[in-house]
Formats: C-alpha cells, sequence, structure tokens
C-alpha cells in the first residue's frame, strides 16, 4: 500500500491537502488584506508626512481589524432599486475567481495548492472574470455613478488584458512551458527572467497596475469625480469582501505572477539546503512589489479615460506584438543562447522610454493646433 | 500533483469554497448588523439630490466598438499561447504562420486605429 506525506493513507490525504490548500489561501487573503490595508494607509502617510493610523494598538497596527469588526457589524443596506439577485451576487462573482488564482501561486518547490500545466492561462482567465463581477456590480445598482464607474471599469480592464497577456506570451516562449514551477525552475541562480525580457516586464507591469484598478489607472473608483465609482451602492460586509479583499487579494496575484515570471519566484540563497526558506524568498519578493504598487499609488496622478485607452491601444498593444515577433524570431535564429533575446529586449525599453517625449510633443503640437483652430478671435475692447 | 485530473478538482473546490465563504461571511453580517430600514435609506445615492429617471438607459456606443476590438485580440491570444509552448517543435514554418496571423491583426488594428475607433471622446 503507498503511504503518503506524513505516513497518512493517501485516500485521507488527498481530500486533507486539499482543505489545507484551501485554508491556508482563505487565510493567507485575510491577512494579507488586514496588513496589506495598514501598509498602505501607513505608507502613504508617511510619504505625505502625516502621521496615519496610530490610536488602535501599537503604531496603530490593530486598525484595520478593528475595521473589519465593523464591518461585519454595519448595516448591509440595498437600495431598492437595485437588481436584487445581481446586486448580492456580485460580491462572490468578485471574490471566487480571485480566490481560485491562489490555487497555482507557487510559494516554494512543493508548497502550491496544484501545479497545473496550464498555469499561466488558468491565471488569465481568471483574471478576466473579475470583470464581470465588477461589471454586474455596477449595472445591478442602477446608480448613474456605479454604472459609469462599472463600464469604464470594463473597458479599461479589457483593454489591458491584452498586452497583459502578450507579456505573458513572451516569457511562455522563452521557457517553453506554462507550468509556474517549471517556469520557476527555469531561472535558479541571479540570472533571472526580467535580465531576459525586460520590455515585457515592463509592459505587464504598467498593465497589472491598470488591471487591479490601482493608481494611476484607478477610474472605475475615481472617487473625485464618481463618489466610488462600482461600488458606490455597497456598503457593510458586501463592500468589505468585494474591495478590501478581492483588491488586496488581486493585487498579491498580480505581484506573484511577476515574482514568478520574471524575478526567479521562490528561488534565492539557500534554497536547496531548506526548501521552506522559498516561502520567505517568494513573500519577500511579492511584498517588494506591493510596496512598489503603494509608493506609485502615492505619488503619481490619475490619469484621463481617453489618455488611458490611448496609451493602451496605441501603445501597449503594438509595442508588445512587436515585441512577441522580435522574440520569436531571435529564440528561434538563436535556439542555444539568450544573450540576443536580452539585448533587444533592452533595446525595445531604451526605445519605449526615450520614444515617450516625442510622441508627447506631437500630441501637444496637434492639441495647440486644434485649440487654435476653433478658439474665438479675441476682440479689441471698444 | 501527480494526478492530472485531480487538479481541476482543486479548481472546481476552489470555487465552491470561495462561494460557501462569502455567502457565510454576508450571512454573519447579517446577523450581527442591525437592520434599520428607512425609505431614506433605501433610495439611490447621488449626493442627496432625488434621483431622476434610473441609471438603466442608454450609454455610449465606443464601450461596445472597444468590446468588440477585445473579443478579435482576445481570441488571438488564445492562438499565441499552443503556439508559445510549442514554438520549439514548430520551427520555422510555425513562425511564418505566426507572423502572417499577427500582420493580419495587425492590420486589423491599423484599420481600427484610422477610422478613429480607438479615440475617446
Amino acid at each position: 500500500m503507498p503511504i503518503g506525506p506524513f505516513g497518512l493513507d493517501p485516500v485521507i490525504w488527498a481530500p486533507l491537502r486539499l482543505v489545507i490548500a484551501v485554508g491556508l489561501a482563505l487565510f493567507l487573503i485575510l491577512n494579507g488584506a488586514l496588513l496589506q490595508i495598514y501598509l498602505e494607509r501607513k505608507i502613504q502617510a508617511i510619504i505625505q508626512d502625516r502621521l496615519g493610523p496610530y490610536h488602535v494598538g501599537p503604531f496603530g497596527l490593530l486598525q484595520t481589524f478593528a475595521d473589519a469588526l465593523k464591518l461585519i457589524a454595519k448595516e448591509d443596506v440595498r437600495p431598492s432599486a437595485t437588481d436584487a439577485w445581481f446586486f448580492v451576487a456580485a460580491p462572490a462573482l468578485v471574490f471566487c475567481p480571485m480566490l481560485a488564482s491562489w490555487l497555482v501561486l507557487p510559494f516554494a518547490y512543493d508548497i502550491t495548492g496544484a501545479d497545473l500545466n496550464i498555469g499561466l492561462l488558468y491565471l488569465t482567465t481568471l483574471g478576466s472574470m473579475t470583470v464581470l463581477g465588477i461589471v454586474i456590480a455596477g449595472w445591478a445598482s442602477n446608480n448613474k455613478y456605479a454604472l459609469v464607474g462599472g463600464l469604464r471599469s470594463a473597458g479599461q480592464l479589457i483593454s489591458y488584458e491584452i498586452p497583459q497577456i502578450l507579456a505573458l506570451v513572451t516569457v511562455a516562449l522563452v521557457v517553453g512551458s506554462l507550468s509556474m514551477r517549471t517556469i520557476t525552475a527555469s531561472q535558479p541562480g541571479p540570472l533571472v527572467n526580467v535580465l531576459v525580457l525586460p520590455f515585457s516586464f515592463l509592459v505587464y507591469f504598467i498593465a497589472a497596475l491598470a488591471e487591479t484598478n490601482r493608481t494611476p489607472f484607478d477610474l472605475p473608483e475615481a472617487e473625485s469625480e464618481l463618489v466610488a465609482g462600482w461600488l458606490t451602492e455597497y456598503s457593510g460586509m458586501r463592500w468589505g469582501t468585494m474591495l478590501a479583499l478581492s483588491e488586496y487579494g488581486n493585487v498579491t496575484v498580480v505581484c506573484s505572477i511577476i515574482v514568478t515570471l520574471w524575478f526567479g519566484g521562490w528561488q534565492g540563497p539557500g534554497v536547496d539546503a531548506l526548501p521552506l526558506l522559498g516561502v520567505v524568498w517568494f513573500t519577500l519578493k511579492v511584498y517588494a512589489f506591493i510596496l512598489a504598487f503603494m509608493w506609485i499609488r502615492a505619488t503619481l496622478p490619475r490619469l484621463r479615460i481617453d489618455q488611458l485607452m490611448s496609451f493602451c491601444w496605441k501603445g501597449l498593444i503594438p509595442v508588445s506584438l512587436l515585441n512577441i515577433l522580435v522574440v520569436a524570431t531571435l529564440a528561434l535564429a538563436f535556439p542555444s543562447s539568450r544573450v540576443p533575446i536580452a539585448i533587444a529586449n533592452w533595446l525595445l525599453v531604451v526605445a519605449f522610454v526615450a520614444g515617450i517625449p516625442f510622441v508627447q510633443r506631437r500630441r501637444l503640437a496637434a492639441l495647440r493646433a486644434r485649440a487654435r483652430a476653433t478658439a474665438q478671435p479675441v476682440r479689441a475692447a471698444s | 500533483m501527480p494526478d492530472y485530473s485531480a487538479s481541476y478538482l482543486y479548481v472546481f473546490a476552489f470555487f465552491t469554497i470561495g462561494a460557501l465563504f462569502v455567502t457565510g461571511l454576508l450571512t454573519l453580517a447579517r446577523l450581527v448588523a442591525p437592520k434599520k430600514v428607512t425609505p431614506e435609506k433605501l433610495r439611490t445615492y447621488e449626493s442627496g439630490e432625488e434621483p431622476i429617471g434610473q441609471a438603466w438607459g442608454r450609454y455610449p456606443t465606443h464601450f461596445y466598438v472597444f468590446a468588440l476590438l477585445f473579443v478579435v485580440f482576445d481570441v488571438e491570444v488564445i492562438f499565441l499561447f499552443p503556439w508559445a509552448v510549442l514554438f520549439r517543435q514548430l520551427g520555422g514554418a510555425g513562425l511564418v504562420e505566426m507572423v502572417i496571423f499577427i500582420a493580419i491583426l495587425a492590420v486589423g488594428l491599423y484599420y481600427a486605429w484610422k477610422k478613429d475607433a480607438l479615440n475617446w471622446y
């Protein structure tokens, strides 16, 4: 009779493992949300020269915990004009795909819910399912702010999904696999994928900010124009599940994808001797990116919707298509070396960054020409 | 996971337990939270104004244009993934085919660009 881990019968171990996987994912999402909301407030406070939360617990550490208790004890108002079924179902529709994404995150060599061989495709599929929940929430609210927020969100999320996936394809091209474990294992040592594919990383990072509704792409919930966007009619725990849990869970998922694909995942010094150290490395790397997201939020202003859409469709998508062709051609021409791909990719980064001022100048010139053409002639005071 | 199909059981379980978790959390909130319904509270929020009409009306068509473009590109991406994985086995022929495929899409994108479909008003 085969014996599973810890001397358990596989018949008992298999369902037990599933329960542990789901339990751990939920545990990490809840704690991650508590920690990240605290970090977000504290770090923005430091950047903006404020104190941030400091009343509840030492350094205000229990502030989000108190907020969570308050949310549970708060009345869930469902306005009478809403579509009851969809309004109630939307939080689950936003939450479930996020939770399911945690299944394939590789925390260490053997610590992952399940290593699907189509891991990347699975993650992109779940990423696009979040849009459904957001649009349904916006539509079901029967509120003009919520509807505009929901539709904007749909436009933004589906648009930025394309460069995001195109960036993932280049990694799949170089590694030749969609499994998160194989991708991590393909980059041992200091030579991680970001050195080979910096341009895909740049594109993915920008698109990931948009996909998680983070500044400078947080138009769906632009509080200065749309109250709270698609979340306007939500309150209490429904709001808590949608915003606090799902948004921060999604940020963690996206950062984990970045770390796994471009920064070697759980690989780091000492992992071979002590495999559990991989969890530490993985968490450290993921939180480095989460902090970068927060830093960006405290620094950059919000884009306008037309800038947002044209940056994606006229900027990111054409260059990512070009990137795929370049990477594929070079991978075929030089099957044994990744150096040509790396050189081409770094050149693309330089060209992209250096091209921004030129495009910007042309855009401004066109805007000024249009303003001149439509301006009323100023009459001298008679 | 040694067993391939068993890992999809995990996907199913994650979805089911996610739905149950949200339901449980909302039920808990329902049990704990007060429920004092007033007509003002149930009114659609519009910054204190009396809402005029419903939000379920017409909305700008450019959302539709972008959705159409998205469908085209998203389907394309589904084709790109298997190609990327089997890329080395397919060799030069695979690359040429993919170049043609992407070129057709690029022409489509260019057409949409010139037709002003990518501008947001």
